[in-house]
This record gives C-alpha cells, structure tokens and sequence, in this order.
C-alpha cells in the first residue's frame, strides 16, 4: 500500500532514469539533449510532490479550507523550468553549430572527423 | 560598520551590465565596460573581505526579508576570501583577454563574448556570497550556461564539441545539486544553509540527509572535475579561447570547490560528512588516485594546454586528499591549495595564451625554441611551472608542505610519498615543455617575436603572485587558517 501510495515517486524515478539512459546510450546529439530534457522534467515532479500535503488543497484562499499545500516548491521549479529551458536552447543551438561544421550531429562520425585531422 | 548592500552590489553590477554590454556593438566599448565592472567588483569584494576579517559575518536581506523567509546573502571570511580571489583574477584575465580576444573572434561577436563573461562573472560571485541553497542552484546555472557559451567561441570547431560534452555533464550535475536542495527543503522545509544547518536532525541516521548529502556530493564533483568525473575538463579547457581557459581554470573549478566546503561542513557539519558517512575514505582515495593518474596522462600529452588541463585535474586531487584528512591541518591545506593554485594556474595558461597569440599553435613541437623567441613569455612560464611543481620558496611549495604536515598528524606516512610522487610526474611534463623550449632550436632560425606588453603584463602580475604567496604567507596561511576554524566551528 505505503510503496503504491508513492506512486509519482515511483514515476520521478522512471522518468529520471529513460531520461538519464537516452543520455548515456544515444549517440545523436538531438536525442541527448531531449534525455537531458526528461531527466530535469523528473525533477520538476519530484519538487512538486514534496510539496502536496496530505488532504491539503490548492494554495488559494477561499472559504471551507483550512490545509493548503505548499506552494514555495512550486515558485522553485518555476525557476528550474527557466534554467531547464535556457540549457535545452543552448544545446540545441550548439548542435547546430556542430552540424553546421561537421555536417553531422552522431557522435561517432564527429569523432571519426575529429581523429582523421 | 560598512553597509551591508555592497555585498549585493559586487553580484548586481556584472549582471546589470551584462545586457548593456549586448546592446553596445563595439567590442572595445565592451571591454571598457566588462573591465570597469570587474574591478569595482573586486573592490567591493576587497572592502566586504576586510570587514568580515575584523567583524566575522555580514549579511544582507533581499528586501528587508529576514532569514529563513528571505533570500539572504551571507559573507564570512571563507567566501569572503573566495569572492576576493575570484575578482581579483577576473580583472587581471580580463586585462589579457583585450588583445587576446580581438586576435581570436570576430569583431562583431566580441560583444556577445563580454557578455557572456559579466554573466559568468555574476554567477560565480553569486555562489560565493549566496546564504541560500536554491539561490545557490540558480547562480550556478547562470556561470554554467555562460561558461558553456564562452568555450564555445574556441577557434577550432572541437570547441564546439567539448562545449556540448560540457553541457550534458554539467546539466546532470546541475540537477543531481537541485535533488540535493529538494531532499534537504523536505527535510526541514527551509532553503536558507544556516536555518537547514539548525533543523537537521543530529545524532540520528536519516536516511533523507544521506541520500542528499551523496547527491549534492556527486553534483558538486562534476562540476569541480573531481577525479572520475574530470571528463568535461581536458577539452574544454584546451579549445576555448586562451583568456577562457585562465579564466576558468582559476576560478570556475575553486568556487565549486568552496560549494562542497560549504554543504560539507556549513550545511551538514563535520561529524554528519566525515563520521557519520565514509567521505573521508572516498576523497582520499579519489584524491590519490587524480593526483597520480592524471599527472601521468599530462606527461604524454603533445597539446601544451591540454597537458596542464590534466594537471589541474591532479591538482583538485591535493585539494580533495586535504579535505579527506578530515582535520583543521588537512582543511587549511585544501584552502591555501585552493589560493595558491588559482594564481599559478592562471598564469601558466596565461603564458600559454601568449604563446598561442604569437606562434598560433600550443602544439608541443611549435613550441622549439620559443624560449629564445619569446624570452619573457617562456620566462613566466618557467617559474609558473616551479611553483607548479612546488620548489621551495613558490606557493606551491607553502601549500604542499601545509599537505605534507596535515598527513604527518595523521600518520600517514604513504600520503607523502603520493605528495611526492605527484610533484615528480608534475616536473616531468613541465621539463617537457621547458626543454622543447629552451633546449631544442627551431628547424630555421627565426627573430624573435615576444608577445606584446598588454598581454605580457597580466602574466607576470599573476607569476609574481605566485611567488609573492610562497613569500609572504602572512594573508594567505593566516586567512586559510581562519576559514578552516570558521568552517569547522559551524558544526556542533
């Protein structure tokens, strides 16, 4: 029950690990950076979920509520969203860059460039 | 009593001009402006610094907020010292970085270039007079992506890719850090380090603390190139532009050093990161095992900037071995170390600058002769290379016998012999370069060509350094101790 009961975190950490091991396994540079993407999304969840309190509603104030959850995680990852956005931007614009002077965005034939110098 | 905003200023002036600096086009202007903002950061950094030596602590509150509601910024003496150090640096690269960037990237990107300096500016300063542990994240983000960016305007294309590489790795630690945060705020519900430092609970296993504590160390370690997550490192510091590499090879690497001390010691506590958990065990071992095998994989390198890339992978070892001594004698060491190498290391990458300025290259065998060809260049190197390798009578010899003292209390008698065997592989490779240029005459005779003043100048303010603290030891072992004490009184 208490292991199910859990269950976002239980998706925090699938979601964590696809992205992590897109990361690690892919050797296209888009590909990479949409694991990386997934890997910081997983922690936005993480964030949010410490913030619920059981039975706790919605962080507005209005009549019949007396237990708010907590909204500072929220404003947090709000944050975290503009970092993860601005890394995603600049890695994909950095792909460019490498397709545009390698005309390739795999990885082994970028090094298989590199090594024929 | 000094005025408490002057701590916010030395973060807000860069960042404030960061965006002029995008909307003015002339490079020159830029420069003007990046050069005028770094050294009224370095003396805001110097007065904040001079104040927490006599006083112990300045703080200020974002809006009148008090800790733990506000963000607050929190200065004593050890990020005093860092922010110091930082600054000061920053100005004397940026001196360089003038004719060294206008020989390397175009004209109409050099805006962009100063740009993403400022920003990489304010966020290192920001991590370093941050209280706050999520403000901490996001300053860290802000020098990460602006560093990403700098090394990305490298002239040859591999900049690129060791850009990305950088990315990916820096991104995952980046986010291992944020986790970190999240476990402690659920923790304690608090953000603020000091306020999470009181509410931690003490003397009993937690489970949450401990999963955070490995996170923000792993975290932590990507960024600082600690040994089997150095990978990043050696790329990017040989591609990116010459005054790039200085630059961050001398500060990006010691403040993330500092955000380790701080959650180590400030956060956790002494007996939470060293008894509680093995982290002793595990830095000593990564610490040996850096300064050992990095040294030997710089002995063959043929690309000069890379070889002492590796280097300052060894050399964040020293700094780790001190911290895994886990004593007063050891943390001193780790700080002075941390000092100390900032200015040798700045100054070997600045000589390196000089080269690749004048012979276009810092491939190992352009570099015959360059001792007769650029005297005063190759000079500055030599004795960077000394206090490298810890001569006495350098800073790095001070920090190395502060090392060899802290492992003697302990008894660890096996430690010298790796303090040791690391100054040896470390003369090697810098014999290497010294006999290419000195020893060897190039193929046809050529005039000499010595680098000019402005780029000479730099150099040598930053070699003096490093001979001056091997001199004088009055500011750096006195400080050093002093943070030591400082941080290991925050644990109860």
């Amino acid at each position: 029950m208490s292991a199910l009961g859990l269950y976002n975190y239980w998706i925090v950490i699938f979601l964590m690990m696809t992205g992590f091991y897109v990361v690690i396994s892919s050797g296209n540079l888009v590909k990479k950076i949409i694991g990386l993407s997934l890997f910081q999304a997983s922690v936005f969840i993480l964030y949010i979920s410490l913030g619920k309190i059981s039975n706790g509603g919605p962080p507005i104030l209005r009549e019949g509520v007396e237990l708010y959850s907590n909204p500072l995680p929220h404003v947090l990852i709000l944050t975290a969203i503009v970092v993860g956005v601005s890394t995603t931007a600049l890695g994909l614009s950095l792909v460019v860059r490498i397709k545009e002077s390698y005309g390739a965005v795999e990885e082994e034939e970028i090094h298989r460039q590199d090594e024929s110098l | 009593m000094i005025d408490s905003q002057l701590l916010l200023l030395q973060v807000t002036l860069p960042l404030i001009a960061a965006p002029i600096c995008l909307l003015i086009k002339s490079g020159r202007a830029c420069w003007a402006i990046a050069f005028i903002v770094t050294i009224s950061s370095f003396s805001l950094a110097a007065i904040v610094f001079s104040y927490v030596l006599t006083y112990g602590v300045l703080e200020y509150n974002f809006g009148g907020w008090v800790a733990p509601w506000g963000i607050s910024y929190r200065v004593d003496i050890v990020n005093g010292l860092i922010a110091l150090l930082v600054s000061a640096i920053t100005t004397i690269v940026l001196v360089f970085a003038r004719t060294s960037v206008s020989n390397e990237i175009k004209n109409k990107n050099q805006s962009i270039f100063y740009t993403a300096w400022l920003l990489c500016l304010a966020g290192l300063l920001g991590i370093t007079v941050t209280g706050d542990a999520f403000n901490l994240f996001v300053f860290l983000e802000i020098s990460s992506l602006a560093s990403y960016v700098l090394i990305a305007f490298g002239q040859d294309r591999r900049a690129l890719t060791a850009s990305y590489q950088y990315l990916v790795m820096g991104t995952i630690g980046a986010t291992f850090i944020l986790i970190g945060v999240g476990l402690l705020y659920a923790m304690t519900g608090t953000l603020n380090m000091v306020d999470i430092a009181a509410r931690l609970p003490q003397g009993v296993t937690n489970r949450t603390a401990q999963t955070a504590l490995a996170f923000l160390v792993v975290g932590v370690g990507l960024k600082l190139a600690l040994f089997p997550l150095h990978l990043w490192l050696p790329n990017a510091y040989t591609f990116a532009p010459s005054a790039v590499g200085a630059f961050l090879a001398a500060t990006a690497t010691k403040v993330a050093i500092y955000v380790l001390l701080r959650f180590l010691f400030t956060v956790f506590g002494f007996n939470f990161s060293f008894e509680e958990m093995p982290l002793d065990l595990i830095f000593v071992t990564l610490g040996i095992v850096a300064v050992i095998s990095a040294s030997a994989v710089a002995i063959f390198q043929d690309n000069v900037k890379r070889m002492f890339a590796y280097s300052s992978v060894a050399q964040i070892g020293y700094m780790i071995i001190g911290l895994g001594l886990s004593s007063k004698a050891g943390l001193t060491a780790s700080i002075l170390h941390l000092f100390n190498h900032a200015w040798i290391k700045g100054g070997i990458f600045l000589a390196l600058g000089c080269v690749a300025y004048k012979l276009g290259s810092v491939r190992l065998g352009a570099l015959a002769g360059a001792g007769y060809r650029m005297p005063w260049t190759m000079a500055a190197f030599l004795l960077a290379g000394l206090s490298l390798i810890g001569v006495p009578l350098t800073a790095g010899f001070i920090s190395k016998w502060y090392l060899f003292e802290a492992a003697i209390e302990k008894d660890w008698w096996l430690m010298l012999i790796v303090i040791v065997m690391g100054s040896l592989l470390s003369l090697i490779y810098v014999w290497r370069v010294i006999e290419m240029a000195y020893l060897r005459r190039p193929d046809h005779e050529e005039e000499k060509s010595e680098a000019p003043l402005s780029l000479l100048l730099p150099t040598w303010v930053l070699v003096f350094a490093s001979f001056y603290f091997g001199l004088d030891t009055r500011l750096s072992v006195g400080v050093a101790h002093k943070a030591a004490e400082t941080l290991i009184g925050y644990s109860p």
